[in-house]
């Protein structure tokens, strides 16, 4: 692949904006902090126990939460987008976002006293734990589910109709689950879903990180193999790659960014079918090698611009991340396509 | 085909049997036996559902034969890996893409795919490789285009270079010339010949074109409605009729003098004679006469003729002169092709047809 010229200068830029913005989402907050008290907590320095334990405590693993959690979505998005061919699949369209709220949904709404009054006792550290894994079990479920029909099934679009199914059937049963809730526990399970990167504790940030840096791993291995598979299936077997194994390890590098991106910060749905889109509008590129760190530091910028947006009413109260994204994210989408729209030709 | 050893050969089949395999088995078609050997250049025409892209599809390694022996390059088909078979056959098949920001080089470099390293760098040979695809299809002057900026005709183009530069004894493509126009089909079907004459790969391409196949395959493969493959010279197979045969269809037929399909009008048709100097307007009257329907003829046959059309060369070009069958009617003068069709479409009783 021949890259545009551009292509270094414009992800320098963009590591540049991810990491103001960054610096940023650790000064901005309920408590307003100045630049150098937060490299002086950073540093250790801080004379101040109070803002020292609000950057390291709080806004330090939340900011991460944001850099990797948007991050793994984008990059989901943007394999899902070339494997099923389709610019508008990802995350969600997997099922995947909604395998993780079944997970959620079944502890928070169906299950017995304990992890119940665990949930409504104000919401502990072993509360978020246990969210956290049912969360994940329930996304790898539908990700079993659609491996499974992976290795059979010939046809992407096939593939993306299985997924949209298995979302119905775990939305189905998280409707279920709401309808027979008590209204605080519904309220709980709610609150899970609107989004949110500060649920994420220090101690929880390694599975994460560990976790996303394993879905990066696996994606940027099969990169050479996407660009192929982007020209269909037939297209890329005749250049000699095995189509059902790149398949099955694409899918499974996406199912376990979306996955753990779900479970721990909540079905953030737009992330995943914006960033990728973004990215390759702004490299102009359809090239895998350019697109995968392009769609990663885009998904970072828009997780902490919406993080940095979240806490703008100030005085203690906090926006919900996932409207949130949408309601910023959305028009500039739409924007870039109405630029697009008037160069000739047509790019997904 | 020239006779050649059985080791030089790129591509052969024995016996085989193409389709899908199902509970029952019933092969799409059975009985093949080919060959393809350095420098041969095969069209396979017939009509729609005959199975040739089945067959297309099979001998590039992409379906599993029913039954048979499929070797490409001394191997059999079936045991070579994706890998190894991606150096063996490349293949331009109709799928549709969105070639998104992808340019014409970037489509080209494909081909090289099977060769590079996981992180796609292209060496000296890979860059020497697309830039002679490139060059060999004529698209030097839109290397650096968005592939879906291009023409479908430019962008069929691209997809040959992919093929070529991926370097492989042998090339198969589905109907590269369909949604072309003529010009486009034409020079596909030139690019294609001259591959196989000078760079001794051999080339295989299914199309609908019948009159490029026999005009410029050095091979024609024939399936006919009845899923029966037939290889031969174009001209054995046309005038042996089995070209009439295969496109087995009411209300047209397979014409010997011109190479080309004809309907056939509903009604027993009607006869214009044509005098004048042999050229090429003696030969665009006839033309003429035939779209209109009529049987050209010179002396006097079993079909009722209608008059007859003597040509005379002039300054502005051609003028004609028709005089009808009847004597007391005047002869009549046309100066263009235009006005000589529409005195022979009021020469012709009205007819019965079905629209009517």
């Amino acid at each position: 692949m021949k890259a545009p010229s551009s292509t270094p200068y414009l992800l320098a830029a963009l590591s540049l904006a991810a990491a103001l913005l960054f610096v940023a989402d650790l000064a901005f907050g309920s408590v307003r902090i100045p630049l150098a008290g937060v490299f002086d907590a950073l540093t250790g320095r801080q004379p101040d126990p109070a803002w020292s334990s609000i950057v390291r405590v709080f806004r330090l693993p939340k900011a991460l939460t944001a850099l990797a959690a948007g991050a793994a979505l984008a990059v989901s998005g943007l394999i899902l987008q070339t494997v099923f061919r389709n610019p508008l699949a990802g995350p969600d369209s997997l099922g995947i976002g909604a395998g993780a709220s079944v997970g959620v949904a079944l502890v928070v709404l169906a299950a017995g006293s304990a992890a119940g009054s665990a949930f409504l006792s104000g919401l502990g550290l072993a509360g978020y734990a246990l969210l956290s894994v049912a969360a994940t079990a329930g996304a790898f479920l539908v990700l079993l589910v659609i491996l499974l029909f992976a290795r059979r099934v010939e046809n992407g679009v096939t593939l993306l109709i299985v997924g949209l199914l298995v979302g119905y059937l775990a939305g189905s049963l998280v409707s279920l689950l709401v309808y027979f809730g008590s209204p605080q526990k519904v309220q709980v399970y709610l609150g899970w879903t609107y989004g949110s990167f500060s649920s994420v504790t220090a101690r929880q940030l390694p599975v994460l990180f560990a976790a996303s840096a394993l879905g990066f791993a696996l994606a940027a291995r099969c990169s050479k193999a996407l660009n192929a598979l982007l020209m269909g299936e037939r297209f890329a077997e005749s250049l000699g790659v095995r189509v059902k194994g790149t398949r099955t390890r694409a899918l499974l590098a996406a199912s376990l960014l979306a996955g753990v991106a779900t479970a721990f910060c909540g079905p953030i749905a737009f992330l995943g079918i914006a960033a990728p889109q973004a990215a390759r509008r702004a490299f102009r590129s359809s090239d895998h090698a350019v697109l995968l760190p392009g769609a990663a530091l885009l998904g970072s910028i828009f997780a902490l611009a919406a993080d940095i947006a979240s806490q703008a009413p100030g005085g203690g109260s906090v926006l919900p991340i996932n409207p949130l994204l949408a309601l910023i994210g959305a028009p500039i989408i739409l924007s870039l396509f109405l630029r697009g729209s008037r160069e000739r030709g047509s790019a997904q | 085909m020239t006779r050649r050893d059985a080791g030089s050969a790129f591509l052969t089949a024995k016996g085989l049997a193409i389709g899908w395999r199902t509970r029952v088995e019933s092969p799409l078609a059975a009985g093949i036996d080919l060959e393809l050997g350095p420098g041969d250049f095969a069209v396979l025409v017939g009509p729609n559902g005959a199975g040739k892209s089945t067959l297309l599809r099979t001998l590039a390694g992409h379906q599993a034969p029913l039954r048979g022996e499929l070797s490409l390059c001394g191997d059999e088909v079936g045991r070579l890996s994706v890998e190894e078979r991606s150096r063996r056959a490349a293949c331009v098949f109709t799928d549709r893409f969105d070639p998104g920001y992808f340019t014409v080089f970037d489509i080209v470099a494909f081909g090289r795919y099977p060769y590079t390293g996981a992180r796609n760098r292209l060496g000296e040979r890979d860059l020497a490789a697309v830039e002679g695809a490139i060059g060999a299809v004529g698209l030097g002057s839109l290397v650096g285009r968005r592939l879906a900026e291009l023409s479908d005709g430019e962008r069929q183009k691209a997809l040959i270079a992919r093929a070529i530069a991926q370097d492989c004894p042998l090339l198969v493509l589905d109907e590269p010339t369909a949604f072309l126009d003529a010009a486009a089909r034409v020079e596909i079907f030139h690019i294609l010949r001259d591959i196989a004459r000078f760079s001794g790969k051999a080339v295989v391409l299914s199309t609908h074109d019948v009159d490029h196949a026999i005009g410029y395959a050095g091979i024609l493969w024939l399936m006919d409605a009845n899923h029966r493959f037939m290889a031969g010279a174009p001209e054995d197979l046309a005038t042996s009729g089995a070209m009439g045969r295969a496109f087995d269809g009411e209300g047209f037929r397979f014409d010997l003098v011109s190479g080309a399909f004809r309907s056939i009008e509903a009604d027993e048709p009607y006869a214009i004679g044509l005098e004048g100097p042999d050229g090429i307007s003696r030969s665009w009257a006839a033309r003429l006469a035939e779209r209109l329907g009529l049987v050209v003829q010179s002396g006097e046959g079993g079909l009722v003729k209608l008059g007859s059309v003597s040509i005379a060369e002039g300054e502005g070009g051609p003028t004609f002169a028709l005089r009808s069958a009847d004597p007391a009617a005047p002869v009549l003068e046309a100066a263009s092709y235009a006005e000589l069709a529409r005195l022979l479409a009021a020469l012709i009783p009205e007819r019965r047809g079905p629209y009517r």
